[in-house]
Order: C-alpha cells, then sequence, then structure tokens
C-alpha cells in the first residue's frame, strides 16, 4: 500500500516541526480577523470558510504530533524561557480539545453561511461583518486556552474569549437579549477578575506565572502558604462562574437561548468548556496536592446539583431553544464529577491520581461527546425555529415529517445526550461509574443514572411533539440548505459514534501528563 | 506597617468594596463601576507586590530589588479593564435605548435615581 508510508512520512514531518505546529492554531483565527477588516465584509464568510479546514489539518497535525511522540509539545515565545518568557504547551489533555473544537468550529462555519450571508447587491451587512469577526474572537481565544502554560496569558487568553461571546449573544438586538449579554458579560468579569486576583497572588508567591514551574514549586512546599490557598479558592470560584455551574448558571439559559443558532453552537458546545478545561489544569496539573477530599467532594456535589436541577428546569420549559440550554447546565454538571471520582477516599492523592486513569478519560469524552450533540442539537433547534417561525415544544406537531434529517439530527444528537449504546456519553458514563464503584463512591454513579433518566424525560417531551401530528405537515417558513441539514447531522452522528474509538485512542488525554503528576510525590 | 503592606491592604478593602457592590447594587452602571473597583485593588496589589520586590531581576543578581514584570501585566490588565467597561457600557446605553431599563432585573428599577433630574 503506497498510503502507508506517505501517511507516516507525513507524521514524521509534522513531528519534526515539534512546537512550533502550536503557532499555526493561533495564527490562523487572527489572520481571518486582519483579512476580514482588509477585505471587507462581502467575502468574510467564505474567507474563514477557506481557513477553517487548515485549523482542522493543524489541530490534526497537533494530536498525531502527541501521539506520536506520547510527550507533550511546547514552544516559548520569542526563545524566551520562563520564568520571564511565555510558553505554549500542548499534552494530551490540549490536543482533544484542540481537535474537538477544530471539528465543531468548521461545522458551525459551514452551517453560519446561509444565516451570515450577505445579500445579493449589498457589498457588507452590519450583522453579517460583526459575526465573521466574532467567529474568528471565539476561535482564537480557545485555542489560545488551550495551548497557553502562563498563568497570565491565560488570563488574556479568557477575556479575549468573553469580549467575542458576549456581542454574540446580542446580535440580533432585541431588548431581552441585550439584557442576557449584559448579565453574561457581568458575570463573566466578576469571574475573570477573581481569576486575575489569583494569578497575582501566585506571582507574589513563587515569582514566575507559568504552570509548570509554579507546580514544581508548590510540590516541594509543605505545607502551602495561605496565599496559594486563598488563590486556588479564588480562581475556581472565578472559573465556576464562567463556566455556569449550578448556583452561578443564571447567565447561561437566556444567553444560550437568545443566541443566534450558530453561535449558541459555538457558546455551549466550546465556550463554557474553556473554563472548565482552566478548573481542570488548576487543580490536575498546577497543584494536585491540594485536591483535598473535602474540595473535591464540594465541587462534585455542585456537578449533582447542576445534574439535577438543570434537568428538572429543561424538563418545564416551553421553548426548545430553552430545553437545550438548561440541558447545557445539566450536562456541564457531570464534567465536575471528574473531581471527587479522580482521588479517592482515603488513598494517597497523587498515587491515585495515576491509579484511576480512566477518570480523566472520561471525563474528557463526556465534554467531546457533549460538544458535538450540543452544537448540533442547537443547530438543528435553529433550522426548527426559523422553519415554524416559533419554536414551542407543544407545536412542533408535524415538524418529523417535514424536515425528516433535521429532527432526525436533533433526535441523534439527544440520544448520544443520555448515553445510549455506542455514544461517546456512553463510554463516558461507564468509565466514570466504574471509577465510582472501584472508590466505592455510589453516590456519583446515583446521580449519573439520575440525570440520565431526566436527559431521557426531557428528550421524550421533544419526541413526542415533534413525531406525532398525522395531518397536513406544517406550512414552513423557510427550508434549510441541505448542507445545513447535512452538517449538523454529520456532527451528531460524531456524537453518537465516538464510543467506537479504538481504546488504544482513549489514552491520548494522559499523555504527557502522566509523568508530571509522578514527580508530584513528595 | 511598611509601604508594601499598606498599599497591599488598600487592594484588599477595594475589592471588598468592589464585589459587594458588584454583587448587591442592583444597577447595572453601579456593578460595572464596581467591578473597575476590583480591577483597581487588584492592580494596586501587584504594585504593592513589585514594590516588595524579591522578582525575577533581583534573583538573577542584578541588584536590583524592585519587579518590573507586574507594571507590564498591569498595563495589561488596564487595557483589556478598559476593554471590558467599554462593552459593559455600550451593552447598556443599548440596554436603555431599547427597553428604557437600566437595571438586569426586569421589573426593578435603579433604587437610587440622580436628584438632579427631577428638578431640571
Amino acid at each position: 500500500m503506497p498510503l502507508y508510508p506517505l501517511v507516516s512520512g507525513l507524521l514524521t514531518g509534522l513531528v519534526d516541526l515539534g512546537g512550533t505546529l502550536l503557532v499555526i492554531p493561533l495564527m490562523l483565527p487572527v489572520t481571518g480577523l486582519l483579512l476580514i477588516l482588509a477585505i471587507g465584509g462581502r467575502y468574510a464568510g467564505r474567507i474563514v470558510l477557506a481557513l477553517l479546514p487548515l485549523g482542522l489539518a493543524a489541530a490534526a497535525a497537533v494530536v498525531a504530533a502527541v501521539w506520536e511522540t506520547g510527550d507533550a509539545l511546547s514552544y516559548q515565545l520569542g526563545g524566551w524561557t520562563p520564568r520571564l518568557g511565555v510558553a505554549l504547551k500542548a499534552d494530551g489533555l490540549s490536543a482533544v480539545l484542540l481537535l474537538t473544537s477544530a471539528i465543531v468550529i468548521l461545522a458551525v462555519g459551514v452551517y453560519a453561511q446561509r444565516p451570515f450571508r450577505v445579500p445579493q447587491g449589498l457589498s457588507e451587512t452590519r450583522t453579517s461583518l460583526v459575526f465573521w469577526l466574532l467567529f474568528c474572537g471565539v476561535w482564537g481565544g480557545l485555542n489560545l486556552v488551550f495551548v497557553s502554560q502562563d498563568l497570565f496569558n491565560l488570563f488574556v487568553a479568557l477575556e479575549l474569549l468573553t469580549f467575542s461571546a458576549v456581542p454574540l449573544v446580542s446580535l440580533d438586538g432585541r431588548g431581552e437579549t441585550i439584557a442576557a449579554a449584559l448579565r453574561y458579560l457581568l458575570f463573566a468579569l466578576l469571574g475573570s477578575v477573581l481569576y486575575l486576583l489569583g494569578a497575582v497572588l501566585f506571582y507574589g508567591t513563587y515569582g514566575t506565572l507559568d504552570i509548570a514551574l509554579l507546580a514544581d514549586q508548590i510540590a516541594r512546599v509543605n505545607p502551602l502558604p495561605a496565599a496559594v490557598i486563598a488563590a486556588a479558592a479564588l480562581m475556581t470560584a472565578g472559573l465556576l462562574a464562567k463556566t455556569a455551574l449550578f448556583p452561578l448558571h443564571l447567565w447561561l439559559p437566556p444567553a444560550h437561548a437568545g443566541a443566534p443558532p450558530a453561535a449558541s453552537a459555538l457558546l455551549s458546545a466550546l465556550v463554557v468548556k474553556a473554563s472548565f478545561f482552566l478548573i481542570l489544569r488548576i487543580w490536575f496539573d498546577l497543584m494536585p496536592v491540594l485536591l483535598t477530599q473535602m474540595g473535591a467532594q464540594v465541587l462534585g456535589a455542585l456537578g449533582v446539583a447542576a445534574i439535577l436541577y438543570g434537568g428538572l428546569l429543561a424538563l418545564r420549559q416551553g421553548r426548545l431553544k430553552l430545553l437545550v440550554a438548561y440541558s447545557t447546565l445539566a450536562q456541564l454538571g457531570y464534567l465536575f464529577l471528574v473531581f471527587p471520582l479522580a482521588i479517592g477516599p482515603g488513598a494517597a492523592r497523587s498515587a491515585s491520581l495515576v491509579a484511576a486513569p480512566g477518570v480523566l478519560t472520561g471525563g474528557m469524552l463526556q465534554l467531546v461527546s457533549h460538544a458535538f450533540a450540543k452544537a448540533a442539537m442547537f443547530m438543528a433547534a435553529g433550522m426548527i425555529a426559523a422553519a415554524l417561525g416559533q419554536d414551542q415544544i407543544r407545536k412542533l406537531a408535524g415538524i418529523g415529517r417535514a424536515l425528516p434529517i433535521t429532527v432526525l439530527a436533533f433526535g441523534i444528537g439527544g440520544l448520544a445526550l443520555t448515553g445510549l449504546l455506542p455514544s461517546g456519553a456512553y463510554l463516558a458514563k461507564t468509565l466514570l461509574d466504574g471509577a465510582a464503584a472501584e472508590s466505592g463512591q455510589w453516590w456519583w454513579s446515583l446521580a449519573m443514572q439520575a440525570g440520565g433518566l431526566l436527559t431521557a424525560a426531557y428528550l421524550i417531551r421533544v419526541f413526542y411533539h415533534a413525531l406525532s401530528g398525522f395531518g397536513e405537515p406544517p406550512v414552513l417558513r423557510a427550508r434549510p440548505a441541505r448542507y445545513q441539514e447535512l452538517v449538523v447531522l454529520g456532527l451528531a452522528l460524531c456524537s453518537i459514534l465516538l464510543g467506537l474509538l479504538p481504546s488504544a485512542m482513549l489514552a491520548l488525554p494522559e499523555l504527557g501528563r502522566v509523568a508530571a503528576v509522578v514527580t508530584e510525590t513528595p | 506597617m511598611n509601604g508594601a503592606t499598606l498599599f497591599g491592604l488598600c487592594g484588599a478593602g477595594l475589592i471588598g468594596l468592589g464585589l459587594y457592590g458588584l454583587i448587591c447594587h442592583p444597577g447595572a452602571l453601579r456593578k460595572v463601576l464596581a467591578f473597575n473597583l476590583i480591577g483597581s485593588g487588584v492592580f494596586l496589589l501587584f504594585g504593592a507586590i513589585a514594590r516588595r520586590g524579591g522578582g525575577v531581576l533581583s534573583s538573577a543578581g542584578t541588584g536590583i530589588d524592585s519587579d518590573p514584570v507586574p507594571q507590564a501585566l498591569v498595563i495589561t490588565g488596564l487595557v483589556v479593564a478598559f476593554a471590558a467597561t467599554a462593552i459593559a457600557v455600550a451593552l447598556l446605553l443599548r440596554l436603555a435605548e431599547t427597553t428604557g431599563r437600566t437595571t438586569l432585573d426586569p421589573n426593578g428599577s435603579d433604587p437610587a435615581p440622580p436628584a438632579g433630574r427631577k428638578e431640571a
């Protein structure tokens, strides 16, 4: 076969490129921003569409390089070494998230070609120009969060992400979406200023902001200074506000439900995951020493509260997009079960982080599968709403016959969320359940089962109305383009087929970080 | 108490005041101002850390005790906080134009309207 040498040759070439590879995902969105501003809004959509496959190729190359070497890629900006310099680093976790976000963003970019097309005869429209600029901003912010290795650089990345995400919410300019955007902005600003305060305390204590150097110093100090504990608490609280974990979730449903469907897909599938990723970084990479029973149980309990509360409220929603938004709230809760499950009760902390590798993989699978499924569901819900002119769940009758592919995509996304057999969520829940049984924490699997039931319940409500109606199909105001439907269906299929990944691939999130955890042992 | 400690405590006080305002005041403009107060507190704390010394330069043996790195970071932070304030105020202005309210609560109103407006 001539194919194999070609692919392996390409891979070796990429691995030789090494850390420089990490610059490409950061350059592409910025290139897009500059090109759009220079050339003008008329071609904005097409410029982004041309750049997105390059972004996917770069992300796939990062995954391949991490996979081939089995170690993290790193790059020092300007050749300056940390303490003073800023480093980029992609370990298995970053690689998985880079690839996931590249796929979702590509799909959203294709989908958004139609709603944000510039009509014939106009040189540019404001909505289209702003959407594509913000789209590039979100893309760049996400990639920067995933590869940054410096706490202050991460702050800037988070802010880039927030400032791009907030105006996306109020793109249609209605009063309620502006209020939703303002509320989102205020929560996000509180989150980032608390995060910054934490970073300042870290700098004041250790004189560096590089995660690897800080982790090294923190592992050697016993007991930890009070400033570090305060910094950890402040940063976690701030990031929880950005992730919309249960008591800090108020901003999420109106913001995600009010945004245009393409923007909702980005916000719900990816933007909230960026701050969750940082929480993971802080607790697992920066200071695993500090992840105590108590703290982990509190995070897990908040996660369970989110699962139950989000599920119950999703059940009560009248509008389809609000239901999907509340479902995001519930699904985010699962991610936080990673913390109590990663440290078994009574086990030595650093040892158990290595001993329970399935937990991190399970959490990442849940994250990735939710990203695909939720992006597909938001875009499908958007097409349904555009076709019917409203999205009341009670009035969906007949839509299953009018828009079969769209409803199929929504359904497959929903089944993937409930954790039906080949889906990524199924595999994730199996891994997390296994970890819960192994560490004797049965209550977390109980919560997961309850959450699964709630998910099934609110989706059945949608299916019941969407698939009923045997009379005339409803009159459609606008029919979605076939390519839009196929892209959304493709995303939903990604989510439900994720469970068929070869089990060797499941080690990917662990690559490049196991060694770091082992050295934590004093 | 030396200067760095005094400024550090001032920073902590500003952060506390700002946090209270951000959470307790219903008016959106006050929340934005409170956010800026927290930001000032954080930057002041950063300045105090820089003055206290023991940073990169002193550990590299240059004989310079105070630390220039936080200055660079504070400048970046100021730009970010300014941009955030600009976006928040722009959103608030548009909210007031479209709906006529200046709070996030759909039924509430800003409890303290400026006193001068009634007379004018």
